[in-house]
């Protein structure tokens, strides 16, 4: 335990402001959760691992010389036809069964990208060097990267970009209606097998360019996706589905939540504390729900 | 519950040949205790999974907890825990015989109860959810006591906590035949608890819930009260797995033994439903099936056995959604006692 961080208020102000940059990318990989949750009903265990994915495409092209900001261009486009892929092969079998079969099947598609992951590019954390150099703020005392500013305005910018396309393009509002009623959509002459594969392989490219991101401003590693699928999942429960804002709010909490926690706890708990705020969330969740049910007893 | 004769001489047959196959195959030892707790394990995973309809990804939780409460208690009653794990590798500790047993028993005991007891507790407010929300909430459950357990120092953190070494007692056999016996006997008294839950009204009600919780609500019966116990008595076998499995192994790590969610947590999952969920000898021929072929797989391509394993998964869900047991059913419906209209299956296949 350290509480050090309420005795120099400037170590908040730096852990808040890390949680609110950190917590913008969650909110990115969390609106293509909720894009494909409302969309297909689809829980995809494998969200963690698209997004280490899409980080390792950047990182190896820092490898090979090019400034891996560009990965934020390239990994959506490789990542949309790897979900594209995923949707064809696997999800397509699932999409109207039982959701608990979902999240199996994508927890086997998982373990399969995390292995592949690290016989491909090894077990080592790595991570893609962009040399922005760092923003000092408030007389030298809090230290901002500038990656990590420039991930959160790349975020952003996906993200009104994506808000734009599902209002005014012809697929987005195939994919809204789908969501809405996926039968009554069909009957209006909605390709809905299309719809579905369009909208993983969008939840596959947001992922990618959070990945590229992720291996900018921080590290990634094989088995690190886990943990990324779990925070989307608890900021989709909270801000509700197709609640864009909320997604944002709920996204740069957790960023928050998790840097204090860090700060606090000490960073070997960091992930366990994660895991723990899911679950009672998820217990708060259900005490509120059971109340609204008490009459039916 | 009523045995009849084919049965009886079908379980006798199995109890000789699980008593005689440590000298039949003394090679395999090992293989078959670990066999002995993965049954164990899918048997006890079945009961809420297959039987509740609650889909539990968090009985690794037990499994852990039982491992390093039973390892703990062995070392603890005799030396200084603190300074067991500290010293890690090197023993300045040696447990005599009597000590381990001694140790081991009580172990057990500690293993199995207190999952128990914590399945109780936390029972009310997880057992609540329903669906996916289940799922992920046992999920998440698993990794952060994986993670937490990781950070905890006197179980030995990160660097691991060594089980006591099996004590010298004559033959080198012994350790292999104690521990295959061991998960044996808690392989059969889970079976016989299984199949005599499956045989009474309770096992009745743990389907209404999985068919309609609400509905079963409605007929008056106290639906959370049933499921708390019925994942109490999964608790209690799998913390007793997680003993045993615990000395089996010989070391604990918090998430790549214990708290092995990717690997164990999993498993379960599968192998209930490779042999057939909701059916009593579906979750044991699943895990049969699927330790000889991860063992198979395991030893002849080392390495790629992640990759198996994730193909097999998705392969397994998509394709065999029903098991073994429920191609079997399928396929002669006559042996599980159903009675089939031959003209209504033709209209129906026609229908298709």
């Amino acid at each position: 335990m350290d509480f050090m961080v309420f005795q120099y208020p400037m170590i908040s102000v730096q852990a808040c402001l890390d949680g609110v940059l950190l917590g913008i990318l969650f909110a990115l990989i969390a609106y293509g959760m909720a894009l494909q949750w409302g969309v297909m009903n689809i829980i995809n265990i494998a969200q963690g691992d698209l997004v280490i994915l899409g980080g390792y495409i950047a990182y190896f092209m820092y490898l090979y010389g090019i400034h891996p900001a560009w990965g934020v261009i390239v990994a959506p486009v490789v990542m949309y036809f790897v979900g594209i892929a995923i949707y064809k092969l696997v999800i397509n079998k699932v999409v109207d069964r039982d959701l608990f079969i979902s999240i199996l099947a994508t927890f086997g598609i998982s373990i399969l990208f995390m292995q592949l992951m690290n016989f491909a590019f090894g077990a080592d954390v790595v991570l893609a060097n962009s040399d922005y150099g760092t923003t000092m703020l408030f007389n030298n005392n809090v230290v901002l990267p500038n990656s990590k500013i420039f991930s959160a305005f790349i975020s952003i910018l996906f993200a009104i970009c994506l808000v734009i396309y599902m209002k005014k393009s012809k697929l987005g509002r195939a994919i809204r209606a789908t969501a809405q009623n996926a039968r009554a959509a069909k009957i209006l002459g909605v390709d809905t097998e299309k719809v579905y594969a369009a909208t993983f392989g969008i939840n596959a490219a947001l992922c990618g360019v959070a990945g590229a991101l992720i291996s900018i401003t921080f590290t990634i590693h094989p088995y690190m996706g886990l943990p990324y699928t779990i925070r989307s999942f608890m900021i989709v429960i909270v801000a509700g589905l197709g609640n864009l804002p909320g997604v944002a709010m709920s996204g740069m909490g957790l960023g928050v939540f998790e840097e204090f926690a860090d700060y606090i706890l000490g960073t070997e708990f960091r992930i366990g504390s994660v895991f723990l705020l899911l679950v009672l969330i998820l217990v708060y969740r259900r005490f509120k729900l059971s109340r609204k049910r008490e009459y039916l007893k | 519950m009523s045995i009849s004769k084919n049965n009886l001489i079908l379980y006798v047959g199995i109890l000789i040949f699980g008593i005689a196959a440590p000298f039949l195959f003394p090679a395999f030892k090992v293989q078959l205790s670990i066999l002995c707790v993965l049954i164990v394990l899918a048997t006890t995973w079945n009961i809420q999974g297959g039987e509740m309809g609650y889909n539990s990804f968090g009985n690794i939780l037990f499994y852990g907890l039982g491992m390093y409460l039973c390892a703990s208690v062995q070392v603890g009653m005799f030396f200084p825990l603190a300074e067991w794990t500290e010293s890690g590798g090197e023993k300045t500790f040696v447990h005599t015989p009597a000590q381990f047993f001694q140790g081991m028993a009580v172990g057990l005991v500690v293993a199995a109860v207190v999952p128990t007891i914590v399945a109780g507790l936390i029972g009310y407010s997880i057992l609540g959810l329903r669906g996916h929300y289940f799922a992920i909430c046992t999920l998440g459950l698993g990794v952060a006591a994986g993670e937490i357990s990781g950070g905890i120092e006197i179980i030995g953190a990160g660097q691991g906590f060594t089980t006591p070494p099996f004590p010298d007692v004559g033959s080198l056999d012994s350790r292999g035949e104690f521990f295959y016996f061991l998960s044996f006997f808690v392989l059969v008294l889970t079976f016989i608890a299984v199949r005599g839950i499956y045989s009474t009204r309770f096992k009745l009600i743990l389907n209404a819930i999985r068919d309609n919780e609400d509905k079963a609500e409605a007929m008056g019966i106290e639906t959370m009260k049933y499921k708390i116990v019925g994942w109490m008595i999964s608790a209690f076998f799998c913390g007793l797995a997680g003993g045993i499995m615990g000395g089996l192994v010989g070391y604990i790590d918090s998430t790549d033994v214990a708290f092995d969610g990717r690997e164990m947590g999993v498993f379960m999952v599968l192998m209930a439903i490779l042999g057939g969920k909701g059916t009593l000898w579906g979750p044991i021929i699943g895990a049969t099936v699927f330790h000889i072929f991860k063992e198979g797989f395991w030893t002849f391509f080392l390495g790629w056995q992640y990759v198996a394993l994730g193909v097999l998964i998705v392969v397994i869900v998509i394709y065999f959604p029903e098991g073994i047991m429920g191609w079997l059913r399928e396929k002669y419906p006559e042996r599980f006692g159903e009675i089939v209209d031959e003209k209504d299956r033709k209209a129906q296949v026609e229908l298709k």
